[in-house]
């Protein structure tokens, strides 16, 4: 049981009139029976619980995490700006010391987002998570961030917007991408040549239940966090490592996440997927606010609940031990991989095929990172869609030094602009969009 | 004739309205430990003689309930919960009397653990052994599926015992809230029973059949005899009158703040179109949060006798009152003895007012007449800087549609309502609020004028779950089987009728149910990417308000 209540502030916004469509996992009932439980439990009565409204987030807001094919504008509904609104109200609320931690339960959601989007990629449009850690970096002057992903999907929208990025630790503990959507998340994903060890994943097997999830908290995570420092912890708290999930294969429970969140001691939560609706969400919602505010959950239970019938099996176990050792293993070596991987190159390309199952876009990407030993990078991406679109961005990272600054100001000028639809430039660290 | 009492905190007001009009009134002081007897002082100076003939409608408002709770003159309750998973008991503020017993539902009503009579057999004998009388059963989720709750009474039922269910008070969500309410009610029925015998008592004596109501939290009325079974919707009459009286004396269309200022302390309500905000989850009392449904009122420290005082150079207002006005012999100088040296007001003894105000401007370096106008604007500003905070915290009251967050309601004043003794602050107040004010007619009454000429108001609450093939109107106690292809349209039409006879049973004239629909949601069920069936929640009431005729009346004025 918690020791000490914390101040928590809870955003919630079920957005009951929206739906991606009428039958879709994402719709207007998935936190209804949420709504209920946490309303039955009395959890806004607590006095060191407060609710808040969501904000609306601006397109601007949208600009500093995204390239968005052709604009934000085309590519969100009112819905996706205040799910990302919810996730700054809960930064807002947090760092502005009115309360100490914060949990955004919004939808739709957002981590599968990437730095350019054509379209909606894994039910989500826009990046919730980054389009508030660009706020809060923007608003706050934090410099060091950690996202720990806990959806049972690998975090690749996340883990793309931060690649280059040292100093945002993109963490992504997730199933196995052989065996679940999007098929990535492998240890590794380490990060561009500038962030390496920024980005962490940890797949884990199919059928791992709080046993293996907790084992890998505490032998990855909790000891990556450690040696981070980050100023800031953000949990993207999915929700679909339930073993009651119709989308997924694994055994978590209401317990086992109240826990995680316990140990994780995120300032802010952002709801990311979870499907059984009926099942885990309200049972797993009311442990993650109760741990969240330090009170006591140790009676939260799925009526269902059996810890026998889900308990992870020797082999499982054994999978996972040998996972976190080759993570860990990786992890120690980080300083000395940069020199072996960039060898004597003055720029790395990394080329990728994207596809958009939601709207059914097929993307290729080249992404073009400037090794630097002074910032994360300066970064260009050339990136065409069957949608016929073709664009070409300049990416100027957080803290810019000036030789990736001048480098980047002389590629956004000189780009032959009749090759491309559109050409986005975007400057991370003085919060400068242009579009030509 | 109506005849309309108001017991209030320090005097009891009585009127007699015929035709919508005040015909005669009077105001007497409350007898807190004997609110009876100030009941019939009040009365008796109405009733002299014939015209008790024509009384055809009496309804009253009393601190019954509310005293008997604040000052702990309640019964023993056993509280039988069936709390099933979740949020540890411990965390709730629960009494020695609480027995835990098996069984539980789940947030859609679907029973999950069944109810052990033999358990429930052995509480029922560790009750007997306490000698308690009164019990309270709730279970988590009850408003959902009440079977539970009802398996549990008739367990526990035998003619000495007087059982309160949770389901039957409130439709709302609130586990915790259920159990204070439930609890409330239990604890304060042997005392409201015998308030309900006295006034029947007295009744008889104005005459046979005369309808008899009383004012519930909400600012509606019920029969008497049928409020039997809900003694705790009775509380917090008190506010529920001044904001009754304030439409029962304006003609109040708009939305507006109103303010009842008293001696130590100013209530604040609020209107949206002319209709009085609820409270959204239930109304406090005694630091019990209940579900019980109750008109929206906040109280602050500043009222006409609060000590007026200086700290750091600065002027201080309340929250502490010590007595009366200096004007009128009390220890210390009031924002009341400012606005008598400002000849705002007159009364009491302006030369000893004068000497107050001139203790508090020694100490500021000012002169008197700079000092009593500073306490003035400060009383104003302190009360106007309430009134836009509760404005601000209702505007920003989370919803959960995009919707209401886009184009949801928001309150924007237009006028500023004023009652009590201290009203004639309005004008500073209604400038530092920028809208204008109003000071109803006959204020000093306008309560008792509110408590004559409220209607009968209720809400009920229905969940159709066509999954489950049921429908389930907690507030009633009523479980149905509906088919598969039940509808919106369906649940609205079950709602309304059934809203419509609750309203008659508690003694509602039929021009009077105007029923309103406050919640309308439809869900799909979907369940592996089939539909399974609709998750329907309806919410119906009859608002607060005057019966029809007042309404009319307020129409042509």
């Amino acid at each position: 049981m918690p020791e000490k209540e914390k101040k928590t502030g809870l955003i919630f916004f079920p957005a009951f009139d929206w739906a991606i469509s009428a039958n879709h996992p994402e719709r207007e009932e998935r936190l209804l029976y949420t709504q209920d439980q946490v309303f039955e439990e009395g959890l806004l009565d607590f006095p060191n619980i407060l609710e808040y409204k969501p904000g609306i987030a601006t397109y601007a807001d949208i600009n500093r995490c995204h390239i968005c094919v052709p604009n934000p504008q085309n590519l969100t509904t009112n819905s996706h700006l205040i799910s990302a609104g919810g996730a700054i109200t809960a930064a807002q609320k947090v760092l502005t010391g009115e309360v100490d931690n914060a949990f955004a339960l919004v939808r739709p959601p957002g981590h599968h987002s990437m730095l350019v989007a054509h379209g909606a990629r894994g039910f989500c449009n826009i990046n919730i998570e980054a389009v508030m850690v660009e706020y809060i970096r923007h608003k706050f002057g934090i410099k060091r961030i950690a996202i720990v992903d806990t959806d049972c999907h690998h975090g690749d929208g996340t883990q793309d917007i931060y690649w280059n990025d040292p100093d945002v630790l993109c963490i992504s503990m997730h199933q196995d991408g052989r065996t679940l959507y999007p098929g990535t998340g492998f240890i590794d994903d380490f990060g561009g040549p500038n962030a390496l060890g920024a980005t962490i994943n940890i797949p884990l097997p199919p059928s791992t239940s709080d046993e293996g999830f907790l084992f890998a908290l505490d032998h990855v995570i909790l000891p990556i966090l450690d040696d981070f420092k980050p100023e800031i912890i953000i949990n993207s708290a999915g929700q679909d490592n339930h073993y009651s999930d119709p989308i997924t294969n694994m055994n978590f429970s209401a317990q086992g996440y109240a826990l995680l969140n316990e140990k994780l001691a995120p300032d802010i939560a952002v709801l990311e997927g979870g499907y059984s609706i009926e099942k885990a969400l309200p049972y797993v919602n009311v442990g993650i606010i109760l741990a969240m505010a330090g009170l006591d959950y140790s009676q939260v239970r799925e009526p269902d609940y059996d810890a026998q019938r889900i308990r992870q099996s020797p082999e499982v176990t054994r999978l996972i031990e040998n996972e976190v050792k080759d993570v860990m293993t990786l992890w120690k070596k980080k300083k000395n991989l940069k020199k072996q991987i960039t060898g004597s190159a003055a720029y790395i390309r990394r080329e990728k095929n994207i596809y958009y199952d939601t709207d059914d876009i097929t993307e290729k990407q080249i992404e073009t990172v400037r090794v630097c030993n002074d910032c994360g990078g300066l970064v260009t991406i050339e990136s065409s869609a069957d949608t016929g679109k073709k664009i070409y961005a300049v990416i100027l990272p957080n803290s810019c030094c000036p030789e990736c600054r001048k480098n980047g100001e002389i590629f956004f000028d000189r780009v032959n602009s009749s090759q491309y639809n559109h050409i986005y430039f975007q400057d991370r660290q003085r919060d400068v969009f242009i579009v030509k | 004739m109506i005849l309309g009492i108001d017991v209030g905190g320090t005097h009891t007001d009585a009127v007699l309205v015929q035709n919508f009009q005040l015909v005669k009134k009077a105001k007497v002081l409350t007898n807190q430990a004997n609110i009876m007897a100030s009941l019939l002082e009040a009365a008796d100076r109405l009733i002299s003689g014939n015209n008790t003939n024509n009384i055809h409608r009496i309804v009253l408002s009393t601190t019954i309930s509310t005293n008997a709770i604040v000052q702990n003159k309640t019964n023993r309750v056993a509280m039988v919960l069936l709390s099933g998973p979740g949020l540890s008991p411990a965390t709730l503020n629960l009494g020695k009397d609480t027995y835990f017993a098996k069984g539980y539902v789940n947030h859609r009503g679907i029973p999950i653990k069944n109810v052990n009579s033999r358990e429930i057999e052995d509480i029922s004998n560790k009750i007997s052994e306490s000698q308690i009388r009164q019990i309270g059963i709730v279970g988590k989720f009850s408003s959902r599926n009440p079977q539970q709750e009802l398996d549990t009474a008739e367990l526990l039922q035998n003619p000495s015992r007087n059982i309160s269910l949770g389901h039957r008070l409130s439709g709302q969500l609130n586990f915790p809230r259920r159990i204070a309410t439930t609890y409330l009610n239990a604890a304060i029925h042997d005392i409201y029973r015998g308030f309900v015998q006295d006034v029947q008592n007295f009744v008889t004596r104005i005459g046979p059949n005369i309808p008899v109501y009383i004012l519930k939290a909400d600012g509606g009325t019920i029969l008497i005899d049928k409020s039997l079974d809900c003694p705790v919707q009775t509380i917090h009459s008190g506010p529920a009158a001044s904001i009754m009286g304030i439409l029962a004396t304006t003609c109040i269309k708009e939305d507006a703040v109103a303010l009842d200022i008293g001696g130590t302390t100013t209530d604040i309500s609020i209107f949206a179109d002319g209709v009085p905000l609820l409270e959204p989850s239930g109304v406090s009392i005694d630091g019990r949060k209940t579900l019980i449904r109750g008109l929206y009122t906040k109280s602050i420290g500043v009222g006409g006798d609060s000590v007026v005082g200086v700290e750091n150079g600065n002027i201080f207002i309340g929250p502490q009152r010590e007595g009366p006005a200096a004007a009128l012999g009390g220890p210390f100088p009031t924002p009341t003895d400012a606005m008598i040296v400002q000849d705002i007001i007159t009364f009491g003894d302006k030369r000893k007012a004068e000497g107050a105000i001139a203790f508090v401007a020694e100490k500021l370096h000012r002169s008197i007449q700079d000092t009593a106008h500073a306490i003035v604007e400060k009383t104003a500003a302190l009360i106007s800087d309430n009134v836009r905070q509760i404005l601000a915290e209702i505007n920003n009251k989370p919803v959960y549609t995009i919707h209401e967050l886009l184009e949801g309601k928001v309150i924007q004043p237009k006028m500023l309502y004023v009652v009590g003794g201290p009203a004639a602050i309005a004008p500073f107040v209604a400038e530092n609020l920028g809208y204008p004010y109003c000071i109803p007619d006959h204020s000093e009454v306008s309560n008792a004028l509110g408590v004559a000429l409220a209607r009968t108001t209720a809400e009920i609450t229905i969940l159709a779950d066509t999954e489950k093939r049921e429908l389930i109107i907690s507030e009633e106690g009523h479980v149905q089987n509906i088919p598969h292809n039940f509808s919106l349209e369906d649940a609205i039409e079950v709602g309304k009728k059934t809203l419509r006879e609750k309203a008659v049973r508690m003694g509602a004239k039929p021009d009077d149910i105007i029923i309103e629909i406050t919640e309308l949601q439809e869900f799909n069920m979907i369940r592996d990417f089939y539909t399974t069936g609709k998750n329907i929640r309806v919410k119906v009431q009859i608002k607060p308000g005057l019966i029809s005729a007042g309404q009319a009346r307020s129409n042509h004025a």
